[in-house]
């Protein structure tokens, strides 16, 4: 690992779709590899929740002992950040990145230590479940039932120089779980009957997979253009990794659907969904209207959709530059009736679009109610 | 007669004729009268992933006879560990199409449909929150849904004491098991 700072330690992440996957001992793995090619390890932080071969992989390597925090009359161990940076190891292992630190400590969080050790020029291993990530939780929170409290900044996953997702089907983690390797005999049942259900593993193996391959994505463009000519291109490049629709509305019935469908392809392609309104300047909206805008915004909370309104007269140049703002890769409209009178005279604001917006797709929804014939069973 | 006077005449009679084409049907003032009333709304709403059969042909009747549009409501409840803005892709992937089908069928008997999606703590809750933020003028359920699934018995009660509209509860029919349901989208939603 090398860090594109200058002085700062490299970060590493082994990330998983649940406790049991196995993160924690190939963390120690790596730790042991790099003891053996000559490196100086230590172990800041490791929690083996009892797990017996997780213990023993620990072995043989040196472990920093935790520092006593006093909270409410009882002494609680933490990370001794203060001790490891002394010690000066080139590379320290610290186990659950998204841990919070017992009030009193000198960080609220383990990965504001993990910060700190890495300034101080110190590579660092560490572990984490993809249900920590911030922007995830609450869609894991909905899969699962369960609402994990310690959460980390996706930023703090940005920045690290490696991500390793550890993968294990489902199956497989539940035959680990019902074995015992996991949590303790008496833990195994209430675990089965809540967390570890398999439609949980392998919803959550999905989002998994899914937020590595968008990792993958990132870092993936980001070295194609540093350091070249295109260097000066980096800044213009879209933000989003992957996908990202943006769905142009009126408020009126019509909107429902086009957003549905628009969704609904978000979905598939795993990206994120804009909604545009441009809304025309001085113009008022019938009580009608207004109802229309409220239910699509109503729609697009739900959805996880985001709604944008820009006030324009020149439709298609707002539209490019939301785009543009927004990295969109994928432009959805509704069907427009064929232009009359001067308005033939008009470019469609379908060719206008890819004019303007070259690498974009473009796509019309169409209205499929027109070809049911409502006897579909 | 001078040039100047056919001149006017013809010019006189452009006039008249573009005044003629506005004023007459089907832009003029004859259009005004027939200018259709305010469009009524019947509110369907659901929660679950199917709805009776019955009760949208109820609204489908309903709609035809009055001129009205349909409103189908998919009604979404929040955990109560989440947020109450939470987004819901999970219910939103059994609600949306479920609304497409509904929309569909409706369109495609000649019915406009204006869908909602209303959010709560429970479906009671967002049906209350969608009642305040909407204007309808006949709400249509089906009195053969388990309460586990959307609206039960408790609720339909709330609705008749609290609901000032004609609302239409469709008495329970055993022998009646057609549902319509997202599987009925046609095309891919």
């Amino acid at each position: 690992m090398s860090s594109p700072v200058q002085g700062r330690g490299c970060l590493k992440v082994f990330i998983g779709m649940a406790a049991g996957v196995g993160k924690t001992y190939r963390m120690l793995q790596e730790g042991h590899a790099e003891l053996r090619a000559g490196r100086d390890v230590v172990i800041g932080l490791l929690e083996t929740h009892g797990r017996a071969e997780t213990g023993q992989v620990a072995e043989g390597l040196e472990v920093i002992p935790r520092n006593g925090v006093v909270y409410r009359g009882a002494t609680m161990k933490e990370m001794d950040v203060a001790a490891i940076i002394s010690r000066a190891p080139g590379l320290c292992l610290i186990d659950e990145l998204a841990h919070s630190n017992v009030p009193g400590s000198a960080n609220s969080k383990r990965y504001e230590d993990v910060e700190q050790i890495l300034d101080a020029g110190i590579d660092v291993l560490s572990t984490v479940n993809v249900q920590h990530l911030e922007s995830l939780n609450d869609h894991i929170t909905e899969l699962s039932g369960v609402r994990v409290r310690e959460t980390i900044p996706d930023a703090v996953l940005g920045r690290a120089d490696e991500v390793v997702l550890i993968d294990l089907t489902p199956e497989a983690l539940l035959d680990r779980l019902r074995a015992g390797k996991v949590y303790p005999a008496e833990r195994v049942d209430a675990a089965l009957n809540n967390f570890f259900r398999i439609e949980n593993l392998s919803a959550l193996r999905e989002v998994a997979l899914r937020l590595l391959a968008e990792e993958v994505g990132s870092k993936r463009l980001t070295t194609e253009l540093m350091g070249s000519r295109e260097e000066s291109l980096a800044a213009d490049a879209p933000q989003a990794v992957g996908e990202r629709l943006l769905a142009l509305i009126q408020p009126d019935p019509g909107a429902q659907r086009l957003v549905r469908r628009a969704w609904r392809s978000a979905q598939r392609l795993g990206a994120e969904l804009d909604l545009l309104w441009v809304r025309p300047p001085g113009r008022s909206l019938s009580d009608e209207q207004e109802r229309s805008l409220a239910a699509l915004g109503q729609l697009a909370s739900v959805l996880g959709a985001r709604m944008v309104e820009e006030e324009s007269d020149d439709l298609a140049a707002a539209i490019r530059e939301v785009a543009a703002r927004r990295g969109t890769t994928y432009i959805l409209l509704g069907y427009s009736p064929p232009p009359r009178g001067l308005g033939r005279l008009r470019v469609p604001l379908p060719q206008r679009l890819m004019e303007l917006l070259p690498g974009v797709d473009v796509r019309i929804v169409a209205d499929r109610s027109r070809r049911s014939n409502g006897d579909a069973p | 007669m001078s040039p100047w006077t056919i001149f006017a005449i013809a010019a006189g009679g452009m006039l008249l004729g573009i005044g003629a084409g506005y004023w007459l049907p089907p832009h003029g003032r004859l259009a005004l009268r027939e200018r259709p009333r305010p469009v009524r709304h019947i509110l369907l709403p659901f929660s679950g992933q199917q709805i009776s059969r019955r009760a949208f042909e109820a609204a489908v009747r309903l709609a035809k006879a009055e001129d009205a549009m349909i409103m189908p409501a998919f009604l979404a409840t929040v955990p109560m560990n989440l947020p109450i803005d939470s987004a819901l892709p999970l219910q939103c992937a059994r609600g949306m199409p479920l609304l497409e089908a509904i929309e569909q069928r409706a369109s495609s008997q000649g019915v406009a449909v204006d869908s909602r999606v209303g959010r709560g703590r429970s479906a009671r809750d967002a049906l209350r929150k969608l009642i305040e933020a909407e204007s309808f003028d006949r709400i249509i359920v089906s009195a053969e849904e388990d309460s586990g699934a959307g609206l039960g018995y408790e609720d339909l009660r709330w609705l008749l004491e609290r609901v000032p509209a004609e609302i239409l509860i469709l008495r329970p029919a055993p022998e009646d098991t057609r549902r319509i349901s997202g599987g009925a989208v046609s095309g891919h939603f």
